[in-house]
């Protein structure tokens, strides 16, 4: 099964490399469509983000998920620590932009906000 | 499942007919099996489950209630909510079933079939809440990880098994006894058979408390294969990822489990209460035992219209992780004036608690229902998202839905 693995994170990053060139030979622009079969926004590094991100589980845990470049990256080192993912390569700050791109924290809909700009002090009596 | 999806036939098939070097003849009538594991089309149909469950993720399985699915008093299995982490095992044997039980603070290691659990202990039936410490998740902000649960990872169901503590106290217990951990037969998603995808357990008090069981049986069935069949451990009132499920075996250990998802951040909270967004190193996170005070309005669904001049009868149900829940309040205004609830007594000791009311409205017009629940030491839910932590537990914020009262 770890072969299996392997073997699909080559079959991704050869994916990759063609989906480069075939797409950069037709211009594909940024678009705000889905990818019907794995619900992830269409875009180039689209194929990349499939082959190293939905092997073990599906592309819903990234769609529900917002989180900022930083927490992304974190997210990725807490997999690799805990979870078994592999190192991703070259192909990592590809991934990044895509996850930032798409999936950073919406502006807070909330039933009240947090506290901002919070100027600390020390209270003296 | 390939011809119905345009974009597969176009994108990822040219692409990898290019990198095959050749085209793939026939694409669409090849069986799904032949795709590659990421291009398989999602599986959006799961077995004995009822339709209307709301599907987080379809690998692994989480999937939760929308609130008036919960409207029964116990919690049928199809409409019980799943929290899985790994995969789980497939063409499950009852006759070569086994539970062991050993570790360090065990005095013997012993083995038993379903049957002999069955014949050598008392059976007990208990109403449980379980709710996974995750729900309500989708609340926080900044957002916290993982499956985005909102209102319905939670249930209440009648379970029945032996009590944990016959079998424990059968293999013996031994003096230095802390805390107790589980294993199942589920598999770890990458594949990594020597992996656990999950890992967790009590400390050995709770683990002794008459209701905590090892269970085969959920409202007089098998227990869903999804919830754990044919055997858990059901813990009411706590995170339910300490209920194991498919269980194989529990070790007695000497100090706190620290098997999968018990270290690191999983199902903790910081120790202290933090600003949202706020890294917090991980020694100064703690595990999360009993639950929070909470409720659920599960009639009417959210939504509803009525005539002004009419009552409308509203019910639900409220939990309190090791307590009892004490008040049940409803308010029609956003929290300015509660009118009291009747509330039901606990079947058994850790089961919710059943309310209804029946409430007026003064013209026509745009109302929120908002239910608050109190537990027996006076605390009670927050109106707004409680304290923000980084992993986004325990949110109990008081349960709400929309209402319309229109001209009569
Ligand atoms: C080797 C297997 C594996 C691969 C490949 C993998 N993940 Fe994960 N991921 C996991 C496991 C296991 C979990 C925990 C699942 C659960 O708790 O239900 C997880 C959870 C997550 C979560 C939720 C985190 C949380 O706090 O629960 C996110 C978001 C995520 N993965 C994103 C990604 C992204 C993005 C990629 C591609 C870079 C990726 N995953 C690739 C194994 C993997």
């Amino acid at each position: 099964m770890k072969k299996g693995l392997s073997l699909f994170f080559a079959i991704g990053i050869w994916l990759f490399s063609q989906c480069k060139t075939v797409q950069n030979s037709t211009n594909q622009n940024v678009s705000d469509e889905k990818d019907p079969e794995s619900g992830l926004m269409l875009d180039q590094n689209l194929m990349l983000v499939k082959s190293q991100c939905t092997a073990c589980h599906s592309a819903k845990l990234i769609t529900m998920n917002r989180f900022t470049r930083t927490g992304w990256k974190e997210k990725i080192v807490w997999m690799q620590k805990t979870q078994n993912l592999w190192d991703l390569g070259e192909s990592e700050p590809a991934v990044l932009d895509y996850l930032e791109k798409y999936y950073s924290p919406e502006p807070q809909a909330s039933r009240r906000k947090n506290l901002e700009d919070i100027e600390w002090y020390k209270l003296e009596d | 499942m390939w011809n119905r999806r345009g974009f597969l036939k176009k994108s990822v098939l040219s692409s990898m007919a290019t990198l095959l070097g050749a085209e793939i003849v026939f694409a669409k009538n090849l069986p799904p099996k032949t795709l590659p594991l990421a291009f398989q089309p999602a599986e959006d149909i799961l077995p004995g489950k009822h339709p209307d469950l709301i599907i987080l993720n379809n690998r692994p399985w989480n999937v939760e209630a929308p609130p008036h699915l919960l409207n029964d008093a116990v919690t049928p299995g199809d409409k019980m909510f799943i929290r899985n982490n790994g995969i789980p095992p497939e063409g499950v044997d009852i006759n070569q079933w086994t539970l062991t039980i050993e570790g360090e603070a065990a005095l013997s290691s012993k083995s038993y079939t379903l049957k002999e659990l069955k014949e050598k202990f008392e059976h007990h039936t208990y109403q449980l809440s379980l709710e996974c410490g995750g729900n309500g998740r989708a609340g926080f902000y900044p957002p916290a990880s993982g499956n985005q649960w909102t209102e319905g990872a939670v249930s209440c169901g009648e379970w029945t098994g032996v009590r944990l503590k016959d079998v424990l106290m059968d293999a013996g217990i031994g003096e230095n006894a802390v805390y107790i951990g589980y294993y199942g037969k589920d598999t770890h998603i990458s594949g990594d058979a020597s992996k656990n995808p999950i890992s967790r357990g009590v400390p050995i008090e709770k683990a002794l408390e008459d209701e905590s069981l090892i269970a085969w049986s959920l409202n007089g069935e098998d227990i869903p294969i999804m919830n754990g069949y044919p055997l858990r451990l059901v813990f009411g009132g706590w995170p339910a990822s300490c209920s194991g499920k498919w269980l194989e075996k529990i070790v007695i250990r000497d100090k706190v489990h620290d098997g999968e998802k018990m270290t690191g951040t999983s199902y903790r909270v910081p120790k202290y209460p933090v600003q949202p967004g706020t890294k917090v190193p991980e020694e100064d996170f703690e595990i999360i035992e009993s639950m929070p005070v909470k409720s659920l309005i599960t009639s009417p669904k959210s939504g509803a219209m009525l005539a002004l001049g009419k009552n409308l009868e509203v019910k639900g149900h409220a939990w309190a992780g090791d307590l009892e829940v004490s008040k049940l309040q409803l308010s029609i205004d956003f929290g300015a004036t509660w009118h009291e609830a009747n509330l039901e007594s606990p079947v058994n000791r850790l089961a919710w608690q059943h309310w209804n009311a029946e409430l007026s409205f003064p013209k026509e017009g745009y109302y929120e229902i908002w239910a608050k629940a109190t537990d027996s030491k006076g605390v009670s839910q927050p109106m707004v998202i409680p304290g923000w932590n980084p992993k986004g537990y325990l949110n109990n914020a008081c349960h709400r839905i929309a209402v319309k009262i229109t001209a009569s």
